[in-house]
């Protein structure tokens, strides 16, 4: 046992770090650093500066067109891109669908779909809850009926973020409905210009838009695109929330919002002092800190287990819980050190010349406060990942 | 970074698990623990006729050479089975103090006598008043002829009434909260002037208050004024032992909670059934998960510079502290009146759970260390 990076680490490091010195566009850092919700172009540049390099799948086996890196490797280069105020890559081609593909999918999807994702000339969402259909996914009625060689599909998908953006949509739809509610759903892909197709935004209570309404109305999906074997989509969902579990920790983001909320701790004043040296509010930060270090070091050694082959478990639920719980207390201490100045709320455009209220370290804590409540309802709410825990891990 | 334990660990975790189920059952611990000693001279003779009491020595001091990582190994699976035995007293911290301020000449009488059981130590430092700061400390040591004598008192000093030796933290120079002028004296636990009450703790260890009145002093180990970054590096180890210890009882208690939901039944069915347990039992394994990852942390960065050192440790004793109380009080709680009972392990364990939260410093006294490291920067 040995936690020091070894020599490759530490230069890997380095050579991750100088790559985003010198190619991440400080006004794209600025602006991720600023707002929770960016542009389509903004994700996307960022997206295709790190394709040319080679690392727009970070968690891709070099067959496929990633990197092939370890989980070490991975983690420091989450680290080092949270670290550079890096936008986030999408990760519903390259973290939830690419897997599913390269691991479920024909010859012929992977040889389409995959560079696509690499390149983001595709951008997916993810249709799977439904207004009937949230913490109890299974329950879910939107219908995919046999015609031919096509599926005529019809429902509601709901939650389904940045499908504003996208182009394809990766759905779960029920094609026996007949079956037991687990059986008969199937796992399709949808390209989001076939007609039949609307999507109606949804405003978060951070007055964003990063969340929709997708209708479908009697969309036509050849069968072609369909992902294994029809009835068995409950499998692929499955797998897909399992990797979703381990990337939805956030540790790397969570350090650099931890070091964020520090800077606004120093700068604000307490009783004549730093704020961070105020008892109450330093015991705070010490007591959320301890939290990540333990998350922190919990998470490496599940990748560590799973870099010796051994396959994720229902255990990395206790990733999400810990890693949703962890983000909402920092963005919310965020605001609680803003003080007064958490109160001014208003969005300006960019290229506004208007100069904006408060400190610049108070421009957008708010909003991400808010849109982090999000964390601890989305990839399964933390009730259910502890569902999952008692059910698969404890055997109750 | 490399999570692997090497074939020598994993057997010596092994040996260690299978003598404790051999000769340590919960039946056993029950009578042991009531007895003057609270522990079996038998059981500290196998300890080292296995190894382990030399296992954190160097090699040229009879030693086994082993490192945080053997450390932590013993110190989970003493805590699963409650070991009595003054491990931490004499060989993490006694010996971690000789090796780590000790002259040679020093090191070569006294550690081959830890490695092979013949003599016990233990720490006197604490002092009433002081809390958990480590330089307050009043009890002096006075310059007599060529040696020294220490005057003053020392509380709850774990395992004092059977030790054979013990190191007192006094002062040579300076005020009471000074951190120079403090130096670690080796003096005779049974010699003159040394007048101990002997007790029995909470957690059915045994300790004593001592009065120390013009104390011969056998030796100095290293600067009589400028020992506390020693007894620093030397006690964050021993936190690194504490949390693995608390680790290992919190698994114990993780695991007799867990099954006593799936037998105990009410209502007409077991009560691992309700959603509101479930829910329970699965933060109970986020928090032995949580200590056991900062328990790592605190015990491989043993050896790290000071700063990092001490960060890694005060985490490691929050997250134990806490989660040590609330895994200890959820499995009484679960267990319903059954666990209210002396004769089922569960209390026992929260017992030496909170004591292990006690000793150094609570999980705030550490939260307010880890703030002052962590915001340094």
């Amino acid at each position: 046992m040995n936690l020091d990076f070894t020599p490759e680490e530490r230069a890997f490091r380095e050579e991750v770090r100088s790559f985003i010195r010198d190619n991440l566009p400080p006004a794209l850092a600025e602006k991720s650093r600023r707002n929770i919700h960016l542009a389509k172009e903004d994700y996307v540049a960022w997206h295709k500066i790190l394709h040319k390099r080679g690392w727009s799948a970070p968690n891709w086996p070099k067959e496929y067109g990633g990197p092939g890196w370890t989980p070490v490797q991975k983690y420091i280069f989450d680290e080092e891109c949270a670290a550079a105020d890096a936008p986030p890559l999408s990760p519903f081609g390259i973290s939830m669908v690419g897997p599913v593909i390269y691991t479920f999918g024909s010859e012929e999807q992977k040889k389409k779909y995959l560079p696509r994702i690499l390149s983001m000339e595709d951008w997916w969402c993810q249709g799977y809850s439904e207004p009937g259909s949230g913490s109890d996914l299974a329950s879910l009625r939107t219908r995919a009926e046999s015609e031919g060689d096509h599926y005529i599909v019809n429902g509601h998908k709901i939650w389904t973020t940045q499908a504003h953006f996208a182009n394809m949509m990766f759905c779960l739809v029920r094609t026996d409905p007949n079956a037991k509610p687990q059986e008969g759903i199937s796992f399709l892909l949808i390209d989001m210009t076939t007609p039949g197709i609307s999507v109606r935004p949804i405003i978060s209570i951070d007055e964003g838009h990063s969340v929709n309404e997708v209708f479908l109305d009697n969309v036509r999906v050849p069968k072609a695109n369909l992902i294994g074997k029809e009835g068995k989509g409950w499998t692929y969902a499955k797998f897909l929330l399992g990797n979703e579990r381990t990337t939805i920790a956030e540790v790397a983001r969570s350090k650099q919002r931890l070091r964020r909320l520090k800077e606004i701790a120093r700068a604000e004043q307490a009783f004549g002092a730093p704020l961070l040296d105020e008892p109450s509010f330093r015991d705070k930060v010490a007591a959320v800190e301890i939290d990540l270090l333990a998350l922190e070091y919990t998470n490496l050694r599940v990748l560590a287990a799973e870099n010796e082959g051994k396959a994720l478990g229902p255990e990395v639920s206790m990733l999400k819980i810990r890693g949703s719980e962890i983000q909402q207390t920092i963005t919310e201490l965020a605001c609680e050190a803003l003080g007064y100045y958490a109160a001014p709320y208003e969005h300006r455009p960019d290229g506004s010349n208007q100069p904006p209220v408060g400190p610049d370290y108070a421009q957008g804590r708010m909003e991400s406060f808010l849109y982090n409540r999000a964390t601890t309802i989305y990839g399964g709410s933390n009730e259910i990942q502890r569902n999952i825990i008692a059910k698969m891990v404890l055997g109750l | 970074m490399d999570f692997q334990l090497s074939e020598e660990q994993k057997l010596l975790a092994d040996s260690v698990e299978s003598w404790l189920q051999d000769k340590y059952d919960f039946e056993r611990w029950r009578k042991l623990v009531k007895t003057d000693l609270g522990y079996a001279e038998e059981n500290w003779k196998a300890m080292a006729e296995l190894g382990w009491l030399a296992m954190p020595l160097p090699e040229e001091a009879g030693g086994l050479g082993g490192g945080a990582v053997e450390c932590m190994l013993i110190a989970e699976r003493f805590g699963k089975h409650l070991v009595a035995e003054p491990y931490l007293s004499t060989v993490v911290i006694g010996a971690g103090l000789i090796l780590a301020a000790g002259s040679k000449a020093q090191q070569e009488e006294w550690l081959p006598q830890i490695a092979e059981g013949k003599a016990k130590w233990a720490f006197a430092f604490a002092e009433h008043g002081a809390r958990f700061v480590l330089h307050e400390v009043n009890t002096a040591a006075k310059k007599a002829g060529e040696g020294w004598m220490i005057s003053g008192k020392k509380i709850v000093v774990f395992d004092a009434p059977s030790a054979d030796k013990l190191i007192v933290l006094a002062r040579s120079d300076g005020a009471a909260a000074d951190r120079q002028g403090l130096g670690l004296f080796v003096v005779d636990a049974n010699g003159k002037g040394v007048t101990r009450q002997d007790y029995r703790t909470v957690d059915n260890r045994r300790a004593s208050d001592i009065q120390f009145d013009n104390v011969p002093v056998l030796g100095v180990l290293g600067d009589p004024g400028n020992a506390l970054e020693t007894v620093e590096a030397v006690v964050d180890r021993a936190i690194g032992y504490l949390a693995s210890e608390a680790v290992g009882a919190m698994q114990a208690l993780y695991e007799t909670t867990l099954a006593y939901l799936k037998t105990r039944k009410q209502f007409g069915r077991p009560i691992g059934d309700f959603q509101v347990l479930q829910h329970r039992m699965v933060d109970m394994m986020i928090h032995v998960e949580s200590s056991r990852s900062l328990a790592l942390l605190a015990n491989l960065k043993a050896d790290a510079a000071p700063a990092e050192r001490a960060k890694a440790a005060a985490a490691a004793k929050v997250q134990i502290g806490k989660s040590g109380r609330w895994v200890g009080q959820q499995s009484i709680q679960l267990h319903g009146g059954m666990g209210m009972t002396d004769e089922l392990n569960v209390g026992h364990y929260m017992k030496r759970l909170m004591m292990i939260d006690t000793y150094f410093g609570h999980a705030d006294y550490h939260q307010r260390r880890f703030a002052a490291l962590a915001n340094a920067a």
